[in-house]
């Protein structure tokens, strides 16, 4: 069997296994895992950056409020329909991208990871500074128009938790195709070349340039499609999803679950969601937990969970 | 030839009064030991269980600290004199990590995972706001003790209320009557640029020219600044008030680059207590503030004319006459805000009564008890004083206290009226399905 059958076939049993998970879950645990899941697209889209093109985005948390602004901002003042909502947030959150791309892709290394963490500074102080709009760090609850939507043919209730979850688990399984082709064609070859080494790539005749702005491109529209869609379905808006705690969760997600793994930063996520939750419940000190925890997987797997599978079974994982 | 069914047989008798216990006692073990199997009994004995959400880590702990101890202290009160409806009752904590992210999830856990039957205690608005949707669809009573404008606004739900604390609104413009015939008409404000800043900013600009006075200089402060210094040189020079509503790590820097601003020719300074809360007024850097005024919610220092109730509630959550904790006199409480959650958690108790609540199925009949209230006379119960709760946003009204600064205490120099505080209701919750 190719590489390319088995990575469809253990992809689409992940997506299987998520949607029949839905019908074994406990109540909480149903409600949780459609957070997971959102969380978990925006982790994939960071990893397009960071696992494949080797650059260090310290600023993702801007693309994640880009798409959860534009689909909020517009859904709560112009009370516009759910779907346009969403559709505008996540074309925010590629333009964003573009100019960011435009900007920071004229340095690289530690450079780009402090001028990606001053944009998105600058985004999070703009959330807040615009109160008359956003309610800054307070925040906006969506009105009750913005939880339903009529598309193809029938009512969609975001309020009910089956439509939550099915509709993450479809953006997540999007990301997921979306991520496979690229990384299996022939502009995901030339970015994992770029993260392996630029200087060669270039020597080649490839515009570096231009792969890394596409890539980071696809890589904040993604993100910023998991923020239209967290605004959308649990109905709030808030400058702390802009803060610098939103670009450190991405990064953690795809640490833990094995950067440069399609299927990765969705092991992180549901690993440290759970982690947070289960230790929390436990002591106040949850956070040390967390980082006590984080501290040892990065010593004796430094490549992340589905990394170190790689590394030692299955070669073949994308 | 004897007679088996000879009901005076004593022997007939005593078998059949040990029967009977012993059935009694078998029913009451299987009953303990299998919940399902005697559900009625179960539910009688069972705990009311309320989810506390608190902000034990993240900028809000100290708060959230207080919070916690405040309810645990009105829980042990209602448990000691036999629980509500006759079933002790149980806080379920858990951590909201002052994040609305987070609080939302705890609000989900409080519903599926813990089944409390209702949830209550938050603090910042941003918590409030980001955990209310989710409250809302799950049909979970979600009482906060946040002071934030968003319950009254109506931007919320059915099922959100805040009757155990006024709203900033409310408190804000109660001050403006105060201010203008005691302070001066002519006011500089300072405030963080931010949403809380803005509420302060917009309803005592209002407040104030209502009474004839005016704002001359509106000073916002970047929620990123550590140094004040710049700012001061716009305080209009014919300022008779300076307003101030800074909160955060940096109100300690603020006030001392205040006092070199200004040195012994000052304005009148008023300001609110809030960035204060938990910290020591004896504190070095505070000595400028000798001779200002603070808005408090509830008194911190016992005064002269100390009501039966607030010591009978200062002794219940171990805090001292300074406002301190008993155990540990450095340990400051948020003594202006954390009453609210003692009476908040007697508000549940009551409308659980009224309601004669046994479970989650007769949520909306609690939400109806609710709306069913309409004031909170003052007592061990409502310790701070009277309230007036407005069913159509689900905020209560109440009175505010002005103190002064003097030799390193907060003391009351005004009480505000319940009408001061009032404005016109903006929405009706009451007309929401349930």
């Amino acid at each position: 069997m190719s590489a390319w059958r088995k990575s469809l076939l253990l992809h689409g049993a992940i997506l299987a296994a998520l949607f029949g998970l839905q019908f074994v879950l406990p109540e909480y645990h149903h409600l949780a895992v459609t957070r997971v899941l959102l969380l978990a697209v925006f982790a994939m889209g960071f990893n397009l950056l960071f696992g494949y093109t080797g650059l260090l985005s310290l600023g993702h948390a801007m693309f994640f409020a880009a798409g959860m602004y534009g689909a909020g901002l517009t859904a709560y003042h112009l009370a516009w329909p759910v779907p346009a909502a969403m559709l505008f947030g996540v074309l925010c959150g590629a333009g964003l991208s573009l100019v960011v791309g435009l900007l920071a892709l004229r340095t690289t290394g530690v450079a780009f990871m402090i001028v990606t963490l001053m944009i998105s500074q600058v985004v999070y102080l703009a959330t807040v500074y615009f109160t008359t709009w956003t309610r800054g760090d307070e925040g906006l609850v969506m009105p009750a128009a913005a939880r339903s939507f009529e598309l193809l043919g029938r009512q969609w209730l975001l309020t009910d938790p089956s439509t939550r979850y099915n509709l993450a688990l479809a953006l997540l399984a999007l990301t997921m195709a979306c991520v496979l082709l690229v990384v299996r064609g022939r502009f995901g070859r030339a970015l994992i070349a770029i993260r392996e080494n630029e200087d060669r790539s270039r020597m080649l005749g490839y515009n570096t340039f231009i792969f890394k702005l596409q890539a980071l491109t696809l890589s904040g529209t993604l993100s910023a499609m998991a923020g239209a869609a967290y605004a959308l379905m649990f109905a709030y808006i808030g400058s702390s999803f802009a803060a610098i705690q939103y670009s450190i969760d991405p990064l953690l997600y795809t640490l833990l679950g094995g950067a440069g793994t399609v299927a990765g930063p969705i092991v992180g996520t549901f690993f440290m969601f759970y982690l947070v939750d289960l230790a929390s419940e436990h002591t106040t000190a949850y956070l040390l937990v967390t980082g006590v925890v984080l501290l040892f997987l990065v010593l004796f797997f430094p490549r992340g969970a589905l990394g170190y599978v790689r590394a030692r079974w299955l070669g073949w994982l994308p | 030839m004897s007679n088996r069914t000879n009901k005076d047989s004593p022997d007939t008798g005593r078998r059949k009064t040990l029967r009977t216990l012993g059935a009694a006692a078998g029913a009451g073990v299987a009953a303990s030991l299998s919940p399902t199997l005697f559900p009625r009994a179960h539910a009688q004995s069972a705990p009311i269980r309320i989810g506390a959400q608190f902000h034990r880590t993240g900028i809000g702990a100290s708060y959230g600290r207080w919070y916690e101890r405040t309810a645990q202290a009105a829980a042990k009160l209602i448990n000691d004199e036999g629980g509500i409806n006759g079933r002790p009752v149980e806080l379920v904590v858990e951590d909201d990590g002052t994040d609305p992210k987070r609080g939302a999830e705890v609000v989900e856990k409080f519903a599926a995972q813990h089944n409390v039957d209702v949830a209550y205690g938050t603090l910042f608005s941003h918590v409030v706001n980001g955990s209310a949707p989710r409250a809302g669809e799950l049909k979970l009573p979600y009482i906060v003790v946040s002071e934030g404008y968003h319950v009254a606004s109506g931007k919320l739900n059915r099922y959100v209320f805040q009757p155990g604390i006024t709203d900033v609104r409310s408190q804000v413009i109660s001050m403006a009557p105060w201010v203008a015939s005691n302070l001066g008409r002519k006011v500089t404000m300072i405030f963080p640029d931010y949403a809380f800043g803005h509420d302060h900013r917009d309803y005592f600009s209002q407040a104030i020219a209502a009474q004839g006075g005016e704002v001359l200089e509106l000073i916002a402060i970047p929620p990123t600044e550590t140094s004040f210094t710049r700012h001061l040189p716009r305080i209009a020079r014919d300022t008779e008030v300076l307003y101030h509503v800074m909160v955060g790590p940096g109100v300690l820097t603020f006030v001392k680059e205040l006092g070199q601003h200004f040195g012994s020719q000052r304005p009148e300074i008023f300001g609110f207590i809030d960035s204060l809360e938990a910290v020591d007024l004896k504190t070095p850097q505070l000595e400028f503030l000798e001779g200002t005024y603070f808005w408090e919610g509830y008194p911190r220092y016992a005064q002269p004319d100390q009501t039966e109730h607030d010591r009978f509630y200062r002794a219940a959550v171990s805090v001292d006459d300074n406002g301190a904790s008993i155990s540990d006199p450095k340990d400051v409480s948020t003594y202006a805000h954390m009453f609210g959650c003692w009476e908040t958690l007697f508000i549940i108790k009551q409308a659980m009564e009224a309601s004669d609540y046994g479970g989650p199925a007769d949520r909306a009949r609690f939400v109806e008890a609710m709306e069913a209230m309409e004031s909170f006379e003052e007592g061990r119960n409502h310790p701070q004083g009277r309230k007036v709760f407005d069913a159509r946003i689900h905020q209560c009204f109440g009175h505010q206290s002005i103190s002064k600064v003097e030799d390193g205490r907060l003391n009351v120099v005004h009480r505000t009226s319940i009408e001061d505080g009032r404005y016109e209701a903006e929405a009706d919750y009451t007309t929401m399905p349930l």
